[in-house]
């Protein structure tokens, strides 16, 4: 399954269990985030772990983080599932966003490189 | 109703942005291209302003114990908040009146201000200083999570927008609302305001 626009790549390789995200996402508002949040929510319902590579996203905007914290609260719900975040330190929102999501989920892992 | 009452500020707001060597100022007209056009050029623009103010900044003094250069963390900051601001601008924006919405960014020795502006009804204004009101009168951290919690269970408006410039990227915020006279606003039989946002950010 995977999303592929002019601005970004959204896609998830079942044999490692990992989405990944690559180049700028700033979608206009929560409706327009459904189909990534339909891809991720796939993702989750085919494993008991998943990471979310985040590493080439350049950009990701306040409704894309509302999305992903959504998300992070699914997660939660479900108890049994173990997610890993990881993130670039030189890419400078998720140095600064990424950490917060940890406020919705504590077990939630985040992998800095 | 007298001039004073037209106008109301909050937060860090000043008219007197002084004018700065360094400054950029660019206006969207309303225009007849789809949302979805116009909504990808706040995007670019946004980039554009990031690049643009990073150029005036070092990009070669990265220590061992920081990964992201002066220039790279401008840049950064500046498109993230640019462009948070002109959704914003979009989203309290009363296409009905057709009047533009405009951002500009002045540089100085130790801060750059952000000046967006755009034009809304009452009732977006109402619902918008209703949530300025929380945001100064809270503790933001405490706010950040409960928002953060209440837009991820999918109930209602999160404003993550403005939390995550305020606690994640230590933006400072003043706002003013100004009511148009009748005679500025196309026929219209509702009030028209414009929001004025500076955003303070320490470099």
């Amino acid at each position: 399954m995977s999303i592929k626009t002019e601005d970004h790549n959204v896609w998830h390789d079942p044999n490692t269990s990992t989405v990944f995200f690559r180049g700028f996402l700033r979608l206009d508002g929560m409706e327009e985030y459904q189909p990534v949040m339909e891809l991720l929510l796939s993702a989750i319902g085919q494993s008991p772990i998943l990471t979310l590579n985040l590493r080439e996203l350049e950009f990701l905007n306040s409704s894309g983080i509302s999305m992903l914290s959504m998300f992070v609260v699914k997660v939660r719900e479900k108890g049994s599932v173990q997610m890993v975040l990881q993130g670039s330190n030189k890419v400078l929102w998720q140095t600064k966003s990424l950490k917060n999501l940890q406020r919705l989920m504590p077990s939630l892992k985040l992998e800095f490189t | 109703m007298t001039e004073n009452s037209m106008i109301q500020t909050f937060g860090e707001y000043t008219d007197k942005v002084s004018s700065s060597p360094e400054y950029l100022t660019l206006n969207f007209s309303p225009g007849s291209a789809p949302r979805q056009r116009r909504w990808k050029n706040y995007g670019l623009s946004a980039d554009f302003l990031g690049d643009y103010f990073a150029s005036f900044f070092p990009g070669d003094d990265v220590s061992d114990d920081q990964e992201i250069s002066q220039r790279d963390t401008v840049k950064g900051t500046v498109s993230y908040i640019a462009n948070e601001l002109l959704e914003n601008a979009v989203k309290y924006s009363d296409e009905a009146a057709s009047l533009p919405i405009s951002i500009s960014l002045h540089l100085y020795s130790q801060e750059i201000v952000f000046h967006a502006t755009n034009y809304a009804n009452r009732s977006m204004v109402d619902r918008y200083q209703a949530f300025i009101q929380e945001l100064i009168t809270s503790d933001i951290d405490e706010l950040y999570t409960q928002q953060l919690e209440k837009t991820a269970m999918g109930t209602g408006n999160s404003h993550m927008g403005l939390l995550t410039m305020i606690n994640d990227y230590s933006a400072r915020f003043g706002w003013k609302f100004q009511t148009l006279e009748k005679s500025q606003v196309p026929e219209k039989s509702q009030d028209i305001i414009q929001v004025n946002v500076l955003v303070h950010l320490d470099v």
